[in-house]
């Protein structure tokens, strides 16, 4: 706890609440709340006491705290202590100074302090098939096992850690044993507008190719999906948000790029949209969003959030099922080719709407010319009306048919519900758990998670089957709900609950906006 | 990677090169660009280029960005993919193909303002991550496309069409390159096909980045008097720097550099190219010496053309990063999926 914010921290906390702090400075408000108690712990009077060198005295007070909270909290010293062995395996004073600042916290709690307090942390049988991991880092073994080779990228908070896990993947898994040279292409670029041409050239020549990053990026590489989009090239850009316009707010986490996505770039421009709720759907979507873009010849963007991006999530234990094959959608090999006489891209749709494409290098009977200006069905320059409108056309059947291929929402009914809450992503638990506490409020509530847009029929289902339907989204303009309404919802039927100040949606303030909200109906 | 088709049969009188192909299987559609344009010479001496040096055409990805340069890139090599993308950005493009396939030979064609202007941030670190591509600019001075507005590379006091002056210092790529660690800097002329042909072939041998900068006057919006990228004024004030000859691929490794006047120089295909300096005592191989020599004849309002400068010992981009030789859309699934077991490991770490 910092002294700058200490004051305002005590003043939000629950009655009953403890505060831990550092007493070497003392509050300035010392008497402001009688229904918390005050943990004082001297912490940076005794880090100078103890420690000699300066930068110790301060980076160890975290550890001092750590201490006292694991005394308070009655967790096993000895996870604690092997945690410690772990970070600092290779460097044995760090370690040893640590134990120490460890011990010092853990004391002084146990001395000073009526310990353990009456709430405590011990494992359960419960979680042993769960693990805590963040959805960035799930994300990039994701895409190790959908075999992508070529990345490409530019540094932008909170994506980047995406990528840097990505590359430590890669020394391990990318790695080809005979000349110990790499088997993938990692390319930090000069931009995001090379990050997402680079992907759209390695797409195009027949890579799984990805790029990630956030809000300004997303911006960059308007021009080049409309690009990928409309030649039909696979691309997978993961957006991990955080809280804009502009700059923002880079460290908080928003859903308020779902519109940018959704129609990224100018034109009739529509692309297919993944949202995992946590770490677990990070690893999975990353997998099926290779699978969808190949299938269907155009980029598909996975947009988590700085929440399930950036921290540590507790999840089930991934799972990989070793019978998977990459689905690569329709690619006209050197034999297929044999028996065809003149080969046209964008000639003869599956019913989805989908052409064969060819890829470089493979055949003579291979080529064809690929451009952003209009085309016909044979990949030719034209200008002509109908020929145009017959690929764009094409291209929104296209569109509509992956609805039935993004991951179906996740929906929990109570009987006789009349009000459904909807969200996406990491509003998934705040959610579920304000159903759970409608109910105990004389409110009967079903809850839904939509995971993909073009949306499945069951999230339309859903939505019809309510009197009256909120959609919970962090953002200011009720972006979810427009694409829904863009999707044929019926307005008179959705309402917005919107939380949009940079911090996670949480059960309690749903609760208040939803009973809120009934309230002004029923006058 | 696959072989290459049989040819069909030709009329006897066209000759055929090492595939058994003729130049017309080197050609593209019809061009649609006007009438005189510099770009189409320049499209000429390509697939006069690709023909002799016999490259199978399937193996070819041809790139642009957008402007009447980057239409070309349609009109040659029908039996190749190409990727006319958006102006600009070509480049980040090209390092797409060529981190997916390196055994394509990539020909890009850009313009002066799609490479001076919406896209000079992507050349420059093109350039210094020297990848294995051919990249020519079609330099006319102006944005032909949009109608003739002066270029980044138009000249100080050189005219427009609609009869302002270049006040701003031009940029040349080849002072770019040489400043950025270019590996292959060679200026040829639209006008003359004789130079720009061997230029070409050297350039497809060569294993980093290939910059050829071809002076391709505009005929519709800079080819008067009193613009400094026209025919006339090309003509009256190109200098070779030095005469090139191709010499097809051999074994024999031969690099006699200095000043003598020949520099042989040895690609990474074996082939060598030799550069007769005019004038007497032109290194190719000496950046200081290119680099002043360059600045001196702009000064004196010359053009100089030929290979400039050449570099073949320096890394390519893959090499920097370690990248397999093989292409990576050749590397089976079985050898990039960790598997099932490796995942219990991650749960465990
Ligand atoms: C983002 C964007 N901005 C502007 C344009 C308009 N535009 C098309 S080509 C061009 C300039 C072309 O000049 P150059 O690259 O020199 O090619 P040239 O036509 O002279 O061969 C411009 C400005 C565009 N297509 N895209
Ligand atoms: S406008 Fe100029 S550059 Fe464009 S095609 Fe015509 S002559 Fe060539
Ligand atoms: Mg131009």
């Amino acid at each position: 706890m910092n002294t700058q914010t200490r004051e305002r921290d005590i003043a939000e906390l629950s009655p009953g609440g403890w505060v831990l702090w550092d007493s070497t400075s003392p509050l300035e408000q010392a008497g402001a709340r009688e229904d918390v108690a005050l943990l004082g712990i001297p912490i940076a009077r005794m880090c100078i006491e103890e420690f000699d060198n300066p930068r110790e005295r301060i980076l160890l007070q975290n550890m001092v705290y750590a201490g006292a909270v694991t005394a308070l909290l009655n967790i096993d010293p000895e996870i604690a202590a092997a945690f410690i062995d772990e970070r600092y395996q290779r460097r044995a004073r760090l370690r040893e100074a640590n134990h120490h600042a460890f011990r010092l916290g853990e004391e002084y709690a146990r001395e000073h302090f009526a310990y353990p307090l009456p709430c405590r942390v011990e494992p359960l049988e419960g979680t042993l098939d769960s693990i805590i991991v963040d959805g960035n880092t799930a994300t990039a073994v994701g895409c190790i096992y959908a075999v992508a080779t070529v990345a490409a990228w530019y540094p932008i908070t909170p994506s980047t850690s995406l990528m840097d896990a990505f590359s430590a993947f890669s020394r391990r898994y990318r790695r080809d044993p005979e000349s110990g040279l790499t088997t993938g292409m990692i390319v930090q670029a000069e931009d995001e507008l090379a990050a997402i041409g680079t992907v759209i050239g390695a797409g195009w020549a027949g890579a799984r190719a990805f790029t990630a990053t956030s809000g300004p990026g997303l911006s960059l590489m308007q021009e080049q999906l409309g690009l990928a989009y409309y030649t039909e090239v696979p691309v997978v850009l993961f957006v991990v948000q955080r809280a804009g316009p502009s700059t923002g707010m880079p460290t908080r986490t928003q859903q308020a790029d779902i519109l940018a996505a959704a129609h990224a770039s100018h034109g009739d421009t529509a692309h297919i949209l993944l949202f995992p709720g946590d770490p677990a759907e990070c690893f999975d979507f990353a997998v099926r969003a290779f699978d969808l873009a190949e299938r269907f010849q155009t980029p598909v963007l996975v947009l988590s959030d700085s929440d399930i991006g950036m921290n540590d999530w507790m999840v089930p234990r991934l799972r990989w099922d070793d019978s998977y094959t990459p689905d690569r959608g329709r690619v006209l090999g050197a034999a297929d080719l044999e028996g065809v006489a003149e080969y046209h891209r964008y000639a003869d749709p599956d019913p989805d709407g989908v052409t064969a494409r060819t890829l470089p290098g493979v055949s003579p009977r291979a080529a064809y010319f690929t451009r952003g200006s209009g085309h016909n069905r044979l990949g030719g320059y034209t200008e002509d009306p109908d020929e145009y409108r017959e690929v764009v056309d094409r291209l929104a059947r296209k569109h509509a048919a992956a609805a039935r291929r993004v991951p179906e929402p996740v929906v929990e009914r109570r009987p006789e519900a009349g009000v459904g809450l909807v969200t996406l992503g990491s509003g998934g638990p705040a959610v579920r758990e304000a159903a759970e506490l409608l109910r105990a409020r004389g409110v009967a509530a079903d809850w839904m998670r939509v995971r993909g847009y073009p949306f499945d029929a069951a999230v339309h289902a859903f939505l019809d089957t309510h009197e009256i339907c909120f959609v919970v989204e962090q953002n200011r303009d009720g972006q979810l709900r427009t694409l829904l309404l863009e999707s044929g919802a019926n307005a008179a039927k959705l309402g917005s609950v919107l939380v949009y100040g940079g911090v996670p949606v949480s059960a309690g303030e749903v609760v208040e906006s939803v009973l809120t909200r009934l309230r002004r109906r029923e006058k | 990677m696959p072989s290459i088709a049989k040819p069909p049969v030709r009329h006897p009188a066209l000759p055929v090169n090492e595939l058994g192909l003729t130049e017309r299987d080197y050609e593209g559609p019809m061009s649609t660009l006007c009438a005189g344009c510099g770009h189409h010479s320049v499209t000429a001496a390509i697939v006069r280029a690709l023909w002799e040096v016999a490259v199978p055409p399937h193996m070819v990805a041809k790139l642009s960005g957008i402007g009447c340069s980057a239409k070309t890139a349609a009109y040659f090599l029908h039996g190749a993919h190409g990727f006319n993308g958006v102006h600009g950005r070509m480049a980040p493009l090209a390092t797409g193909v060529a981190a997916a396939n390196s055994e394509l030979l990539l020909i890009g064609i850009s313009g002066d303002g799609d490479s001076f202007s919406i896209g000079i941030g992507h050349l420059v670190h093109l350039i210094r991550r020297n990848l294995r591509m051919v990249y020519i600019i079609e330099n006319n001075g102006v944005y032909g496309l949009t109608k003739g507005q002066l270029s980044a590379s138009a000249d100080v006091g050189s005219t427009s069409h609609w009869g302002t002056a270049g006040v701003i210092q031009p940029i040349d790529p080849m002072l770019l390159g040489l400043s950025l660690g270019a590996t292959f800097l060679a200026r040829g002329f639209s006008g003359d096909k004789v130079q720009l042909v061997p230029i070409l072939k050297a350039a497809t041998g060569h294993r980093g980045l290939a910059l050829i900068d071809v002076i391709s006057p505009c005929v519709s919006f800079n080819d008067h008097e009193g613009s400094t990228k026209s025919y006339r004024f090309t003509r009256d004030h190109d200098v070779h720097g030095t005469e090139t000859d191709f010499v097809e691929p051999r074994p024999a490794i031969l690099a006699a550099i200095g000043r003598e006047g020949i520099t042989d120089l040895t690609l990474h295909d074996r082939s060598r190219v030799r550069a007769r300096a005019v004038p007497q005592g032109y290194d190719p191989t000496d950046r200081d010496a290119v680099g002043a020599y360059l600045r001196e004849a702009h000064a004196r309002g010359e053009v100089v053309t030929g290979i400039l400068y050449v570099d073949p010992s320096r890394p390519t981009f893959h090499e920097l990063l370690g990248v397999v030789q093989r292409p990576l859309v050749a590397v089976p699934y079985s050898e990039l999926s960790p598997g099932s077991a490796e995942l219990e490991r991650f749960a465990q770490s």
